[in-house]
């Protein structure tokens, strides 16, 4: 059992740059949603080491500037939980990680954008990419935090539909004749 | 509730409750026929959908394991996901956008209208528009469509004010919310639709018209019908005259069982139906059951598709409202002047956040996604459906190296993009990009097709017994007490959604098997 501790000090002392700009951002939608000022993840597998690296991995593979470290951390945890529940999984994500490094000249976390973008490019399509990708495609854009960020409003049955919320609510174009869109039912 | 026994030889057996066995079943009840419909997958209902579109997808979806091959696109993307149906009670009807419209005349004529097309198998389907009319009309009221009936249409949201005034714009003349069978104001015990935008993931207030609240429920009142869920059928067996006698499933124990029949009918949707025949060949029926003319699984079709998103400056919220809340139907007609035969739909769609993240451009990743999904609520969103071609290539087929939880082999499948398709998309693709730039998008972008969501054509219909599988009312040519009765049925796809179709087939189906059953022809 390990955790990575996501505060803000920590990261403008610690992670230095790399995280800096993201906590900028303190003040989207998210900010108020999110655990924000300190938190952390708890690990079943991964060292926080390795949770880091991952983390930075997924910001580069789908750079949301203002979007806060939480959403990206449950990418990570959800990658944890799969290392936890298939040992192949854990193996591939510590020696990708290694990869990341070693390719980075030393820590990952650091290395220019640049290069760690080339680094990924160079990766794409390998099982260690393949696996944090499609993993990160669906956690990162498929939770609450997320859809605040971006603005969908989500499960919309318990408010009882758009019917009464902005569904036909766009006002820069003309509205089209009934005969093409009938008004609601009463 | 009704049981029948399994060696009850009288029962007509359903393979799968969606547009196709639901609606089949339903019908053969309301006329004293007993029916005993097995089911895959399990019931749900209108309080147990969920309003998030991954869970959605695990609850509804069928993930048993399939292959693909071929140019196509989506066997690189997702090669074990050839397509986006479901394993549930209701079928596919359960995640479907409603959209229902009738074929064209000149579609049921697809070789007479287009002329011999290289590398494509095109036929004339054995019935005209003219014979399918008056099912259209049961279907229609069945299914509550929309502009039908007196029904009025729905209203359209924020995604169709877009659509609207880009066709306008681009002088397009048949622009409107469309038939839909999705009550746009309370119907049959059913309400209207509060514009949920969970289309896709069962509509929670049962707006949608789907067998899993409509026929099913309909079928078991009349106390003619037993449904076994949970009931995945491995094969049909046959008797010694070659007439089909049993079918055999794994319960919800995973206990295989026998149930006799006098007559089977096979929904299980046009992958899994053809796969069934396949895997239930003997030493009679060698290549597969009814396979004597070698074509089952081919000619599979999943119309032509793609969509295309647009940027706007202004806020849309697509995602508010029915996902098909509007169509565009000026290019459906068959113009050869435009380099294709046939023709498309254009119809809104929207996608939750969830899966514009996984079909926007699966695989990508980098700033450029990102970039659009931090316009996701400014995009409008339209998908473009389309006539494909029948090609004996394109094709389900047992692929031995890979077995289901049964041991079975899992299907197969193929499937190259014909020229046709290929000239009618970049149209499209052109078309749909010009309706949005008409009201000042700042980018558009063409999305691969989907997993398919129409799956079509595998066991087709047709005049002759050497070109297709079965006969004008979906009876097998060389097993005559068995019956297709889903889109695999389908001689040409024409461009229209197909559901409407497959349910105004199984209803003139039920008449035909019900005046067979009774003059003892089965
Ligand atoms: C997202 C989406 C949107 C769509 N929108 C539209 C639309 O707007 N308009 C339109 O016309 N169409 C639409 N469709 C397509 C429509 O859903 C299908 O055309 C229709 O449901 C097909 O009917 P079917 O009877 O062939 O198969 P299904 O409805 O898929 O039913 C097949 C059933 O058979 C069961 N089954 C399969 N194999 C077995 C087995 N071995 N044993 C037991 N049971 C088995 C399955 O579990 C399933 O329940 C959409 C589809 C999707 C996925
Ligand atoms: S938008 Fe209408 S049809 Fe779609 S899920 Fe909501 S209520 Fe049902």
């Amino acid at each position: 059992m390990s955790e990575m501790t996501l505060n803000r000090r920590r990261f403008l002392q610690g992670a230095g740059s790399v995280l800096l700009g993201t906590l900028l951002f303190v003040n989207g939608p998210v900010a108020l949603a999110a655990p924000t000022h300190s938190w952390s993840l708890p690990l079943t597998r991964l060292s926080g080491d390795q949770a880091e690296r991952l983390l930075v991995m997924v910001r580069r593979l789908y750079p949301h500037d203002s979007m806060e470290d939480a959403v990206y951390a449950l990418v990570v945890k959800e990658l944890d939980s799969r290392a936890a529940a298939d040992p192949g999984v854990a193996e591939l994500l510590a020696s990708g990680v290694a990869t990341l490094d070693r390719e980075a000249g030393g820590d990952w976390r650091t290395a220019e954008v640049k290069r760690q973008l080339a680094i990924l490019g160079a990766m794409e399509g390998q099982p260690f990419f393949t696996q944090v990708r499609s993993v990160a495609v669906v956690a990162l854009y498929s939770n609450e935090l997320a859809y605040l960020h971006f603005g969908y409003e989500g499960a919309s049955y318990p408010k009882g539909g758009y019917l009464h919320r902005g569904f036909n609510d766009l006002s820069w174009l003309p509205d089209p004749p009934v005969k093409a869109s009938p008004k609601p039912f009463a | 509730m009704t049981t029948y026994q399994y060696d009850d030889d009288s029962v007509v057996v359903i393979i799968g409750s969606g547009a196709g066995g639901g609606t089949l079943a339903n019908e053969l009840c309301q006329k004293g026929v007993p029916v005993v419909l097995l089911e895959a997958g399990k019931r749900e209902s209108p309080a147990t959908f969920i309003n998030d579109e991954w869970p959605s997808f695990s609850q509804l979806s069928w993930s048993d394991p399939r292959t693909t091959s071929g140019s196509w696109r989506i066997a690189r993307d997702f090669p074990n996901l050839p397509a986006w149906i479901c394993k549930t009670v209701g079928g596919t009807t359960t995640h479907w956008a409603g959209a229902s419209l009738r074929l064209q005349e000149h579609e049921f004529r697809a070789r007479d209208t287009y002329g011999a097309i290289d590398g494509a198998d095109l036929l004339d389907w054995p019935l005209t528009l003219e014979d399918l009319a008056p099912y259209y009309a049961r279907a229609e009221d069945k299914m509550g469509v929309t502009r039908t009936n007196d029904i009025p249409g729905l209203p359209g949201n924020n995604n169709f004010k877009v659509m609207y005034n880009g066709a306008t714009k681009l002088g397009y003349q048949h622009c409107s919310t469309g038939r839909m069978a999705i009550n746009s104001q309370p119907r049959h015990g059913r309400p209207g639709c509060q514009q949920l935008g969970f289309c896709f993931q069962g509509c929670k207030m049962g707006a949608k018209w789907s067998t899993l609240y409509t026929e099913i429920p309909a079928a078991e009142a009349t106390g003619k019908l037993e449904l076994r869920t949970q009931a995945q059928v491995l094969r049909i067996e046959h008797d010694a005259r070659g007439r089909a006698s049993a079918v055999v499933y794994a319960d919800a124990n995973g206990q295989l069982q026998r149930q006799k029949a006098r007559v089977v009918a096979v929904a299980g949707n046009a992958i899994e139906t053809p796969r069934m025949l396949l895997n239930s060949q003997s030493s009679l029926f060698p290549q597969g059951l009814a396979n004597g003319s070698g074509t089952v699984g081919r000619y599979y079709m999943r119309h032509t598709t793609g969509s295309v998103f647009a940027e706007f400056d202004e806020p849309v919220h697509f995602y508010r409202g029915t996902i098909m809340a509007g169509i565009i139907s000026d290019e459906v007609v068959h113009r050869p002047e435009r380099g294709f035969a046939g023709g498309y739909e254009m119809e809104t769609l929207s996608l939750g956040l969830p899966f514009m993240a996984a079909f926007f451009d699966p695989g990508a990743w980098g700033r450029d996604f990102a970039s659009v999904m931090d316009r996701y609520t400014h995009l409008a969103g339209m998908w473009i459906v389309g006539e494909d071609m029948p090609r004996p290539t394109n094709r389900i087929t047992l692929n031995d190296e890979v077995r289901d939880a049964w041991g079975l082999p899992v299907a197969n499948v193929h499937y190259d993009d014909h020229p046709n398709d290929q000239a009618m998309r970049e149209h499209a693709y052109r078309q749909g990009e010009a309706v949005y730039q008409a009201v000042g998008a700042t980018r558009t972008h063409r999305l691969p097709p989907f997993p398919s969501t129409h799956n079509l054509g595998s066991c087709r219909m047709s005049a002759k017994e050497s070109d297709g599988v079965c006969n004008g009312y979906g009876q097998s040519h060389e097993v005559a007490n068995l019956f297709i009765s889903d889109g695999s049925q389908f001689t040409t796809s024409a461009a229209e959604n197909p559901t409407l179709t497959i349910v105004s087939l199984a209803i003139r189906q039920a008449d035909y098997i019900a005046e067979q059953l009774r003059t003892r022809a089965v």
